[in-house]
């Protein structure tokens, strides 16, 4: 009998597969599934789309590319602000049959504190995702690819709540591990990753850039190999668990990144192409379990250290 | 007017009576695929879903080599239903399709007996002529091109509610031509614009007609068509206080909410999402409908 049970940051989880922020809405997709999208929800805990103190429209269209095996975005987190957020969308977000978990992005300690001190104390919310890829104004560095700042900034906000905090990790840098560390001798209950690659595309036929930002962010099958590598180098740096991501259409994808030491696993751009992805790879992952002749998650990470 | 119930009275509804999809991805069969002018219609069995209201739409892809060796086509493509009706199996699905890209060179080459995968009925479909203007005394359906297709149903669908529909299409040329196999021709105003067919010109041309006499305050127009026919239909409705739904596309990945990609912008400001706010929207509510990325 396999046990998919896995417990992550704190969090009791049914089973591992959870989904990456901003890539399944569970408001919207009530709007085109009805009440079923709650009847089978397909993931073991909800990370929301990334909220921002203020509302944000969004990158001006084109926002989408497809490239072989992936696609590249650049939709600009459209978000209602902190407080059309806590005002329309928490609740019925708390309403979700999982443990909710809130994705923000400051552009400062100050706004960072703002967001966490907003929706932490909330009873509906399980835990804080901190998108950090995203300059610091104050300081005019990517606060995900600078140690030092991804350190600072997760040791104030850890004297903010005692909720778990899972710092989101940008795969834009030479080496994860080493912003992954900062953020755990900061504080984090919990590291995720990958982040989408930075990406372009350009028009065929005005031989401009595509997308009407100008360029996004890469993910799919096409970056699977990459998001396994930096799963494991940043396993091999840290003791807080792992949300593995990047490319996972299948169990035995979600497997791998298990492998490589992830301690859960989240579905992303495969939910668009099928909005139960996540339940698919949550049976396909218990039948690869027990083909490996494991009796949960924990015994594959054990074996893949050895 | 009833024309919500003659499609699935069964099925689920949301807003704006929208039929519900179900949740998940499913595999129906391919049972046709037929030339039409240039373009392809294929049908497909799907045996386990809801009928589609007109103006609804499906994300496609084949079941077999989609993310094949090259890895493209990788995301599903947004189609809007030609046809729909219940069979003893199933609800049957036409799709009228062009060969421009990959996604589509694969569907337009479905054979019978594979598999299609699809997600849907999703968004939101035409109103009924009365929701758009009380005093509607029918419908003005301007189609162009390969846009023609989901007016084909809600043509039927007015026919079974015994609304009044008068139908203005309008064409490239010949080659580009195939969705007028999809009406009656003997009620149908064609354009084209190498003259082949019908008046030569534009399809607006045809709608400007029509709206300079009485029929403005009784008129309720739907366009759906390449981005510049919509935008023109849209400016002479809004010019003419003419009510007018418009059925759009834009690059969509998921079709359900979730990517964000479908970004319009509106009137108000900011965007709304076409998969769930649309595919069929207020002429009023939006900026324009000649959003960068469409149309491709």
């Amino acid at each position: 009998m396999t046990d998919l049970g896995v417990e992550l940051a704190g969090l009791r989880l049914v089973h591992p597969v959870l989904n990456g922020s901003g890539t399944f809405d569970a408001i919207a997709a009530q709007r085109a599934f009805g009440r079923e999208t709650l009847d089978r929800f397909p993931f073991s805990a909800f990370v929301s789309k990334t909220i921002t103190p203020e509302p944000r429209a969004g990158n001006p269209p084109p926002r989408l590319f497809e490239t072989p095996a992936g696609m590249i975005n650049s939709i600009g987190l459209p978000n209602k602000g902190l407080d059309g957020f806590l005002a329309t969308d928490l609740t019925p977000l708390g309403e979700l049959p999982v443990p909710l978990i809130v994705s923000v992005m400051g552009r400062s300690h100050a706004e960072f504190r703002r967001l966490v001190e907003g929706v932490a104390p909330r009873d509906e919310v399980a835990g804080v995702e901190l998108n950090v890829s995203c300059p610091n104004v104050d300081s005019g560095l990517i606060v995900g690819e600078e140690p030092d700042e991804t350190r600072s900034l997760v040791s104030e906000l850890r004297s903010v709540t005692e909720k778990p905090l899972i710092v989101k990790l940008t795969p834009n840098v030479a080496d994860p591990a080493a912003v992954a560390v900062a953020a755990e001798e900061g504080g984090a209950d919990g590291v995720s990753l990958i982040n989408t690659l930075k990406a372009s595309a350009i028009d065929p036929g005005t031989l401009r850039p595509w997308l009407g930002a100008g360029r996004g962010g890469l993910s799919g099958p096409a970056v699977r190999a990459i998001a396994l590598e930096q799963v494991r180098s940043v396993a091999g740096a840290v003791g807080i668990p792992i949300v593995g991501m990047g490319g996972i259409e299948s169990g035995a994808d979600a497997l791998e990144f298990v492998a490589a030491g992830a301690t859960a696993v989240a579905v992303g751009t495969a939910s668009f192409r099928d909005p139960l992805a996540g339940e698919r790879v949550r049976a396909e992952l218990g039948a690869a379990l027990q083909r490996a002749g494991a009796k949960n998650l924990a015994q594959i990470r054990v074996r893949a250290m050895a | 007017m009833t024309i919500r119930t003659a499609a699935g009275a069964s099925a689920p509804t949301g807003e704006d009576g929208r039929v519900l999809a179900p949740f998940g991805r499913r595999s129906a069969e391919v049972t046709r695929n037929i030339a039409s002018g240039g373009y392809r219609v294929f049908s497909a069995l799907d045996r386990d879903g809801p009928e589609p209201r007109a103006g609804q739409f499906y994300m496609l892809a084949a079941d077999e080599r989609w993310a094949g060796r090259d890895g493209r086509p990788f995301l599903g493509r947004a189609f809007s239903v030609a046809d729909a009706g219940r069979e003893r199996d199933g609800v049957v699905l036409d799709f009228l399709v062009a060969d421009v890209g990959p996604g589509t060179e694969r569907l337009a080459a479905l054979e019978p007996g594979e598999g299609l995968s699809l997600t849907g009925p999703l968004g939101r479909p035409f109103s009924p002529p009365g929701e758009l203007n009380p005093d509607a005394a029918g419908a003005i359906l301007v189609g162009g091109g390969i846009g023609v297709a989901p007016l084909a149903l809600w043509r039927r669908a007015l026919a079974a509610a015994g609304v009044p529909a008068r139908v203005l299409l309008g064409f490239r040329d010949r080659p580009h031509s195939g969705g007028l196999d999809l009406f009656d021709c003997s009620e149908v105003r064609l354009s084209s614009e190498d003259g082949h067919a019908g008046h030569r010109g534009y399809v607006t041309d045809l709608l400007a007609v029509l709206l300079e006499g009485d029929d403005a305050a009784s008129a309720a127009v739907y366009a759906c068509g390449p981005p510049a026919m919509l935008e023109a239909v849209r400016e002479m409705c809004l010019a003419r206080e003419v009510a007018c739904e418009v059925a759009m596309e834009a690059p969509m990945a998921c079709g359900f909410g979730a990517c964000m990609g479908c970004a319009v912008p509106l009137a108000e400001g900011g965007y709304m999402r076409l998969c769930v706010d649309g595919p069929v929207v207020d002429g009023s509510r939006i900026e324009t409908a000649l959003v960068p990325g469409s149309g491709h």
